[in-house]
């Protein structure tokens, strides 16, 4: 894939050091490879209120044609949301990050507000089903799993 | 060997044969036509209407796919008048159901061209242009002059952005039917000529080798040819709820024999069901547990598994030194004096434990009485190539020492043809067999059946002869007249299970319909 991501990720990122949504903060941008953000649901969501969650970025090469890796990634400060569509070692089940979802229109931005506003409108205090075996046996890269979209009530 | 040999001068050559079944399969009289007088054939009373094993069908070549398509598309735009490109994309729509398409079309044009993602049709077909202040909202590049697509939506991106975009779809996702416009939520569909426009010969030509498989797959009746490297497909009218009721064998122009219902290789005479349990049954572990129950016991004490492979009923596990009767399984101090004779023996769970123990002992003697002749089979099969290799080598030794032409010749090949397709064959009337539950009409298939094995195994032989000898003329003709012998033989059997299986005169002990089929 030629240069097309480093123009665009550039642009993307002069963007986002300029203005943000409220309640996304970028964290670093060292390179143009993997960024992070940090996260906060703003309205009063007993779940996540007062909490800030931090999220990375991978970008291949033929990023925005491919999807970007989003994860959550845990730090002494910085859990892993509740969700169930949120596995406990931060991989995302949300279908705009998966070949069929995704459009390559979509950015660093959109995907965070999309994030965010799936943590807003979320109520349920739980994991996806099947968590804990998902998480110790999968080798898989996130993009590389087939998860099935049916639940769109949450 | 009288008989034999009757036979096969009554019946002509083995190329005949072998044409009559390689050849298109709507000839069904090839077959008929033969005076047939042999008395001693049980399976042949009455004149038969046709040929039961046979189904039609016809195979297809990529060209004839991609005219077939052509066609289609053709007939859709003089009836509805749209593009050619638009009426492909509402063709695999409705997985080129032409009437259908043809109906909700009339009903409603607009629902029918929103659903299959052609959306704002208007006829100004869309080409590259160069959009003053544009910028691309996936490269973020403004530059002046720079090359921009646009498909009827309206969605315009640079050149060089649809193109990776198509390329990323196209090469690393297989995708070709339903690739939508790069624009987030927009379900319109990519054309035929857009693409073009965009992207290299090169991906052009992979996209329509995926919608050429699309067209294959969304299409019930027809398959793709599964050998290696072939190209061609099969079109057979045998819906999946016959199965039950015909075993439709299909010869592609490449000359790979296969079943149209399940794809395997040819596997005739049994039905798909059992072909699917059977091979389940073969690859599963169950046999071994099978074995185990039969063969084993455990100790009753440490519960560690005991084969007994002779001498007498005083058993001392190696584990743990329990000491116990083979027979009765009770402890072994309690049969006081009657030392290596078990006087309980006619005890009722001595008894039960016995019956449960010879009851999966005979299944599995059943099993592998069948198992050990089909796999036998399957290991001939196997040599397959090997033996053409060495058929061919044998032709040349033998045009070199007898000076026989190259056609003189031939009749090595249609013998080595026809070990390996009754064999083929023979091999799966063992699983077959293994299903049948007994009525009066499996002594005709166990006969019909002997009957070839024996032909084939004659015939195996000559054929092992060395060269020096298959130079005798005497010996040609009867490997001659043996392939003609073994094909007819074939055929008779495979008609005789056929012609049953449409009748539903088996029966089998399994469910045939179990399949999960809809």
């Amino acid at each position: 894939m030629s240069g097309l991501g480093p123009k665009r990720l550039g642009k993307e990122l002069t963007k986002i050091q300029n203005s943000l949504p409220p309640g996304i903060t970028l964290v670093s941008a060292d390179n143009l490879e993997e960024w992070f953000l940090d996260i906060q649901v703003l309205d009063q969501n007993p779940l996540y209120a007062g909490q800030t969650y931090r999220l990375k970025f991978k970008f291949s090469k033929s990023y925005p044609i491919e999807p970007p890796e989003v994860t959550f990634t845990k730090t002494d400060n910085r859990p892993i949301p509740m969700h169930p569509h949120i596995y406990s070692n931060g991989i995302i089940c949300l279908d705009l990050l998966g070949s069929q979802g995704w459009s390559p229109v979509q950015n660093v931005e959109s995907v965070c507000m999309s994030i965010q506003s799936m943590l807003t409108g979320n109520t349920k205090d739980e994991r996806p089903p099947g968590d804990e075996e998902f998480v110790r046996g999968n080798r898989l890269r996130p993009r590389d799993i087939d998860f099935y979209y049916h639940d769109n009530t949450v | 060997m009288d008989s034999d040999e009757d036979l096969a001068s009554t019946l002509g050559s083995e190329e005949e044969f072998l044409q009559d079944e390689s050849d298109d399969a709507e000839d069904f009289d090839a077959f008929d036509e033969d005076p047939d007088d042999e008395p001693d054939l049980g399976s042949q009373k009455e004149p038969k209407k046709r040929v039961a094993y046979d189904v039609s069908y016809k195979v297809h070549t990529p060209n004839d796919i991609m005219t077939q398509q052509h066609d289609m598309m053709d007939e859709v735009n003089m009836i509805l008048e749209m593009q050619q490109e638009d009426a492909a994309i509402l063709l695999r729509y409705f997985r080129w159901n032409k009437e259908r398409l043809m109906e909700d079309y009339m009903d409603r044009p607009t629902k029918v061209l929103e659903d299959a993602g052609l959306s704002n049709n208007s006829a100004v077909r869309p080409k590259l242009e160069v959009v003053p202040g544009f910028m691309c909202d996936i490269c973020c590049d403004d530059d002046d002059g720079l090359q921009t697509f646009a498909m009827k939506c309206g969605h315009r991106f640079c050149v060089d952005c649809y193109r990776q975009y198509l390329t990323q779809k196209i090469r690393e996702e297989g995708e070709a039917a339903r690739i939508q416009c790069p624009s987030d939520g927009c379900s319109r569909i990519i054309d035929a000529r857009s693409l073009d426009l965009l992207v290299t010969a090169e991906l052009s030509g992979r996209y329509r080798e995926l919608l050429n498989r699309t067209y294959v797959e969304d299409k019930d009746i027809l398959k793709w040819c599964p050998a290696p490297d072939c190209e061609n497909a099969v079109e057979c009218a045998v819906k999946r709820k016959d199965l039950d009721k015909v075993v439709p064998t299909v010869a592609c122009a490449c000359g790979y024999r296969f079943c149209f219902g399940c794809i395997l290789s040819d596997h005739q005479p049994a039905p798909c069901e059992l072909v699917k349990q059977w091979l389940k049954k073969c690859a599963d572990d169950s046999e071994t547990a099978n074995w185990i129950s039969a063969n084993t016991k455990e100790c009753p004490k440490c519960g560690s598994t005991i084969e007994k492979n002779g001498g007498c009923n005083h058993m001392t596990c190696r584990k743990c030194k329990h000491e116990f009767c083979w027979m009765c399984m009770g402890l072994w101090s309690e049969h006081g004096t009657a030392w290596y004779n078990c006087s309980r023996f006619d005890e009722k769970s001595g008894t039960d434990a016995r019956d449960a123990q010879a009851q999966s002992r005979k299944s599995l003697e059943r099993y592998l009485h069948y198992y050990n002749r089909y796999a036998n089979h399957e290991q001939s099969a196997r040599l397959d190539k090997d033996i053409y290799i060495k058929t061919e080598k044998k032709m040349v030794q033998l045009q070199t020492a007898s000076g026989m032409s190259w056609i003189e010749v031939q009749y090595l090949n249609s013998a080595s043809q026809a070990l390996q397709t009754c064999r083929q064959t023979l091999k799966w009337t063992y699983a077959f067999a293994f299903y049948l539950a007994r009525n009066n009409l499996t002594e005709i298939f166990e006969d019909n059946q002997k009957d070839l094995e024996f032909a084939v195994e004659n015939l195996s032989e000559m054929f092992e002869k060395p060269v020096a000898d298959l130079a005798d003329p005497k010996l040609k003709v009867e490997i001659m007249d043996k392939t003609a012998y073994c094909n007819k033989r074939r055929l008779i059997l495979l008609q005789d299970t056929a012609e049953n299986l449409a009748d539903g005169r088996w029966t089998f002990n399994v469910d045939l319909k179990s399949g999960g089929r809809k």
